[in-house]
């Protein structure tokens, strides 16, 4: 453990707590001790913790307020549809469907997050955040009134109007307007899941601790320092935004691939700002607290479902409380101590392997 | 003619979303928070003034008075109970906890009021007025909603520049420790900032729900987000921003759907929005704050 950094070893506990969650909750399917509507929900809590994470890079590392993550989920989401579906005769091997969906999914987030983020990152503080939740409500006005179908010729793309069933030669409609996506094989895996989770967590904690992640904390920290060392702004916010909307598309895609019927409606502002309460729960910048924030608070209405018709007010109160809580200058003096003293406790146990670290 | 109609009831949408508006844009600028919860009171308001006409047995200007009064007293409590402790906390924090407000606000409508879509009754019972020997026809609401917005811009205008506590609360929005400092108590302020927002809410969701009646708990969402693009459209902070942005977001919107595109008319509202922003970052009549290194 001494020859590791710090760093290194807070990757690896963050490494350690998602493969021990994968495995628990294998050998607990497995052994049928998780009841139905949890299993079905582990691929979603999957996605959410990618979509945490990817957020978290954007709010928490950036420290722009983003309200449209969504909207790149859905790109992904219908981008990974379309592929999938197109591919079906010609691709045999459903994890290889998969694979090139979520590719897909990801390439074309990244498209948009580009077309997106140059504009929008232009933008400060509120202003910004109004802009997210402009293209996140565009993108889906868009694919609402998109219709893709898929025969002999190749791809059909139309806006606005239907496509009918005469206008295809032995095809069949895969985007069907407002009412979305029908018919979609199931190919999602908790598996994939827990692989999408490790491979977002290693792109976003080695942007995190590479320079360029430096760089962007920096122009998160204060701005006008950041640039007049040299730190090419554009450059670094662009960057952290496109990787972020790159990994909710590669999400985006594994949820769609989940359902065999999925609407543009599902990827409102609503999905964003739940995504967000994850993120602000679990720590800004906390990629750890993140991946916790999303599994617990994913599962916590399905926990509360013995309260049934109240559960979803519970929640409510809950989040209230949880942020009264969490800002509460009493409750935070004393969660100091506790942490100064159980840090204290280590100090004397071990002495401090870097020698002059200081007390941070 | 058929434009008139359609800018009349542009202007007539758009006085909605500017009364609501004002809410956003009046919190934003004493607290600086962004109040999600705003747009659920508007459906507190709506289902209020619902209840009063139909079990109740009131007429409609009473039933309002109840929307109002209800609204106003929730828009203290909601201040006094999630936002006050949260005062000096990050805006983010604050963000969050309006969001928990908001859900807790639509949940609780589910469970008094259940899911099923409700028929507001329109608190306006008089003919459309008809002019030009019948070829332009305008419905008594839009007529209605565009007078009570003009008296609500210009009283509130007359409030806030000309009464005791409007100049507290112009203080308070520009420096609040100063403010504090010279004897102006910070808190009522603040609580008054919130009972007219809110109480304006209840008015906006009785006029919006008048002129489209499907009541639902989640009725409030669109027009709040609607709203707060206004606000943010116009300048958030300033209250002739949030008139200004409102009315132009309405007169948008109705004439997007009527002459480019009925499905993408949300789409086109937002990507106005994007392009004013891009051109002026911080609204058609916001300050533009200089930096200072």
């Amino acid at each position: 453990m001494k020859k590791l950094t710090k760093n290194a070893r807070s990757n690896a506990v963050t490494y350690a707590i998602v493969i021990a969650f994968y495995v628990v909750m294998q050998v607990l399917s497995g052994s049928g001790h998780l009841s139905n509507s949890l299993t079905g929900q582990l691929i979603p809590i999957c996605v959410y913790i990618c979509l945490a994470i990817s957020l978290n890079l954007t709010v928490g590392i950036l420290g722009e307020l983003s309200l449209g993550h969504a909207g790149f989920m859905s790109v992904g989401a219908f981008t990974g549809i379309v592929v999938a579906m197109s591919l079906q005769s010609s691709v045999a091997s459903g994890p290889v469907r998969l694979v090139l969906a979520m590719l897909a999914g990801g390439l074309l987030a990244t498209v948009v997050g580009v077309i997106v983020g140059v504009p929008v990152l232009r933008l400060r503080g509120d202003y910004l955040a109004i802009v997210t939740l402009a293209f996140g409500e565009i993108i889906k006005n868009i694919i609402n009134n998109l219709y893709v179908a898929f025969d002999a010729s190749g791809l059909h793309v139309r806006m606005l109007r239907p496509i009918t069933a005469s206008e295809l030669t032995d095809g069949f409609l895969i985007i069907n307007g407002p009412q979305g996506a029908s018919g979609v094989t199931k190919l999602s895996t908790f598996t994939a899941g827990f692989l999408l989770i490790l491979f977002t967590l290693f792109v976003v904690l080695n942007l995190v601790q590479s320079r360029s992640g430096r760089a962007i904390m920096a122009l998160r920290d204060n701005r006008i320092a950041a640039e007049s060392v040299g730190i090419n702004i554009t450059k670094y916010k662009l960057m952290a935004f496109v990787v972020s909307a790159a990994l909710a598309g590669m999400a985006g895609a594994l949820y769609a691939m989940n359902f065999t019927t999925i609407a543009a409606k599902k990827f409102d502002f609503n999905t964003s700002i739940l995504v967000l309460v994850f993120v602000v729960l679990g720590g800004m910048g906390n990629i750890r607290g993140s991946i916790i924030a999303a599994a617990v608070l994913y599962v916590l209405p399905e926990l509360l479902r013995a309260m049934n018709d109240y559960r979803m007010l519970i929640y409510a109160v809950v989040l209230i409380v949880v942020m009264l809580a969490t800002n509460n200058p009493v409750l935070k003096a004393f969660l100091a101590r506790v942490r100064d003293g159980f840090t204290g406790l280590f100090r004397r146990k071990s002495p401090t392997p870097e020698g002059g670290d200081g007390d941070e | 003619m058929s434009f008139l109609t359609n800018l009349i009831n542009g202007v007539s949408l758009g006085s909605v979303y500017a009364i609501i508006a004002l809410g956003y844009t009046m919190v934003y600028g004493i607290a600086k928070m962004l109040n999600f919860a705003h747009g659920d009171v508007i459906m507190v308001g709506a289902y209020m003034c619902f209840c009063a006409m139909n079990y109740w047995g009131m007429s409609p200007l009473p039933g309002i008075l109840v929307a109002v009064v209800v609204c106003t007293a929730l828009g203290i409590i909601i201040e006094k109970l999630a936002y006050k402790p949260l005062r000096g906390a990050t805006s983010l924090a604050v963000l969050i906890t309006a969001i928990g407000v908001s859900y807790f606000l639509q949940n609780a409508a589910l469970l008094i009021f259940t899911a099923n879509q409700k028929s507001f009754t329109s608190v306006v019972n008089l003919p459309s007025l008809t002019l030009f020997g019948g070829q332009l026809t305008i419905r008594a609401i839009a007529i209605v909603t565009v007078i009570v917005s003009a008296v609500i811009m210009v009283a509130l205008t007359l409030f806030v520049n000309r009464t005791k506590v409007g100049k507290a609360m112009r203080a308070v929005s520009e420096d609040k420790e100063a403010a504090q400092l010279m004897g102006i108590n910070v808190n009522a302020t603040i609580s008054v900032t919130f009972a007219i927002g809110s109480g304006l809410a209840a008015i906006a969701g009785v006029l919006y729900l008048s002129a489209y009646p499907n009541l639902v708990p989640t009725t409030g969402s669109m027009p709040g987000i609607k709203a707060f693009t206004a606000a943010v459209f116009g300048g958030i902070g300033s209250i002739p921003g949030a008139m200004l942005g409102g009315i132009l977001l309405g007169v948008i919107e109705i004439l997007g759907k009527a002459y480019i595109s009925t499905e993408m008319a949300d789409a086109i509202v937002f990507a106005v929005l994007i392009i004013i922003l891009l051109i002026k970052p911080t609204g058609l009549l916001g300050r533009a704050v200089r930096e200072k290194v």
